[in-house]
Order: structure tokens, then sequence, then C-alpha cells
């Protein structure tokens, strides 16, 4: 008995709460992370490494496939990753026709999509790409660490990634896309 | 009753109703996307590591649980790779590169993760000192 007596005697009144005090910041913590959920968005690891060695069929009939030569020309182009069958790409359309105005290329990827469908998709929400390439099993989307539609990345004129914009880009993020073009065009 | 069985019905279909709404667009799934290689050996190499990686689109699974087509087009390169002689570590540090560590469920041992391995060692060594000297204080008494 006197053993854990002298025991007891060397805890100080403080170190008595201290078990509460974890507790307390454990507790905190778990709260927090409750509260504010990690962002489901998966960033792409390919900024500033070169678009892997690609070439896909056209997509559609009036529109050239896509090739990674296509996008290493000495100009920045933005690469639209899109499917017909991707609600969010329609409400997408208006902002790549504005971008598309004002002198830009862009050029697309369908993804797994039919050329039937996608001709009806550009026919109802505009064309705003000069080159569409059809990636049918998403190889060029897994390549360029890509996990959704739509995307769109800024190359610069040396085929390198610069940019990775995740979901639709909303008017408002217009800025931040010319922004990165012309960073690009740097 | 028959509410419950009503319930059970519908958790039942849940999963049933969920695979077409994933699988949107109407192309055919790509060429290994459900289909096994042939060579039994090959095939148990890429299973082993289609569990390890995960899906994308649908986080908390793996490619070889989901019915997501991008999982689909993820195992059918696995396997189409596995079958071309390629290894399972390369393939997983490809997709690490496009990825990032979030791709693959396998822990590594990195600069950012080291105190996962290390903390609980320590944790437990400090245990075993406390415990040491409180035991040779009780033998003592």
């Amino acid at each position: 008995m006197s053993t854990q007596g002298e025991g007891r005697q060397k805890i100080s009144p403080m170190a008595v709460w201290l078990p509460l005090f974890l507790f307390g910041v454990f507790f905190a913590l778990v709260i927090y992370g409750l509260a504010s959920p990690a962002s489901r968005d998966v960033e792409s690891a390919m900024i500033g490494k070169p678009l892997p060695e690609f070439a896909l069929r056209p997509a559609i009939a009036d529109r050239p496939g896509l090739s990674s030569s296509d996008l290493s020309i000495g100009e920045p182009r933005l690469l639209n990753i899109f499917a017909s069958w991707c609600i969010p790409c329609a409400i997408e359309a208006p902002q790549l026709e504005t971008l598309n105005a004002q002198g830009i290329e862009v050029v697309g990827i369908a993804i797994r999509d039919r050329p039937d469908d996608v001709a009806a998709f550009l026919a109802r929400n505009g064309n705003p790409f000069s080159r569409i390439g059809a990636d049918d099993v998403s190889a060029v989307q897994l390549g360029i660490g890509s996990s959704g539609v739509p995307e769109t990345f800024v190359i610069d004129g040396n085929g390198i990634i610069l940019y990775q914009h995740i979901g639709v880009i909303r008017r408002e993020d217009l800025p931040l896309i010319m922004d990165k073009l012309a960073e690009a065009a740097r | 009753m028959r509410g419950l069985l009503f319930l059970l019905v519908l958790a039942l279909c849940t999963p049933v109703v969920w695979a077409p709404l994933a699988a949107q667009d109407t192309l055919p799934p790509a060429p290994y996307a459900y289909e096994q290689l042939e060579d039994p050996a090959l095939e148990a190499r890429a299973q082993a590591l289609m569990e390890t990686l995960r899906c994308l689109k649908c986080q908390s699974q793996s490619i070889a649980d989901s019915d997501a087509p991008m999982a689909g087009d993820m195992r059918s390169q696995v396997r189409k790779r596995i079958a071309a002689g390629e290894e399972p570590e390369a393939i997983r540090k490809w997709l690490i590169e496009r990825y990032g560590d979030y791709v693959s469920y396998t822990p590594r041992f990195t600069a950012l993760t080291w105190p996962l391995f290390l903390v609980p060692m320590l944790i437990v060594a400090l245990a075993a000192l406390l415990l040491r000297r409180r035991f040779r204080r009780g033998g003592e008494g």
C-alpha cells in the first residue's frame, strides 16, 4: 500500500487533467473532421510534365482526331475532356464557346462516346472544338491523370501540362483560365 | 412485417439500381473490363493488383469491386499490361505518377507517412519502459 501512496503523491494536480485534455483535443479533431469532409477531387500529378504520346481517331465526321503531336506546336491549347452522356458538360459549353470566341483554340477528347451521340451533343450545345479525339477506353484520360468529366487542361506550346481544371468551367472561372493560358503563352 | 420485407427488398435492389445510373455511356465495356485473362497465373496477379487500386469515381471501392465504367477501363488496362509481361508494381508506379499515392491502397513508407509506422513502435517502447519500472518498484515493495 505504501508504494502506491508514494506513486500517487508524485502526480501533480495539473497532470490529473491531462487525460481529459487529450480527450478534448481528440474530440475536437473528430468534430472538425466531420464538419469539413475532405475534397473528393483527385488532382492530377502530371502538372508540369509532358503529355503522354497518343493518337485518337476522330470522334465525329467533320473534325479531325487528336494526337499528342497536335498539342506541341508552339502555341498553348485548351484541352477539354467531355462526353455527350455527361450532363455538367452541357452546362460548361457556353464558357468554352466564349473562350473560343476570344481566339483560344479548344481541342476535345470525348470519353466512351459514339460519333452520333457526340454530333448530337455538339449540335445542341455548340461546337467550340477544332479537333476532337475519341477515347473509348479512357486510355488518354488515365495517361494524363484525369478522373472524370468534365475536366480541362491548359497545355503549353511544348506539350507540357500546366493546369488542370476539375469540373465545370463556370462563368467566374473564365479569368482564371485566361490567366493560365497567358502563362502558358509566355 | 410487410414493411420489413419491403425494406429488405429495397436494400437488395439498391446496388442493382446503382449500376445503370453510374454507367451512363452506351459504349460496350473495354475488352478486359469484365473478362479474365486466359492464363490463371496472370489473372491472379492482375486481380491482386486491382484489389489494391482505388476506383477514382467511387473512392471507397477498389477497381476490382467497382462497376463504374472508368474502373472497367482501368481493369482492362491493368489486365492488358500484365498480359504483356509488365510487373504489377510497375503499373502501380505508373498510376501513382498520374494520380498520386491516393490511387493505391497499399501503404508506402514515404517522407510523409513515416510517423504512421514509427509512432506506434515508439508508444509501445515507452509503455514497455513505464511498465518495467512499475513492476520493478512493485517487486521491491
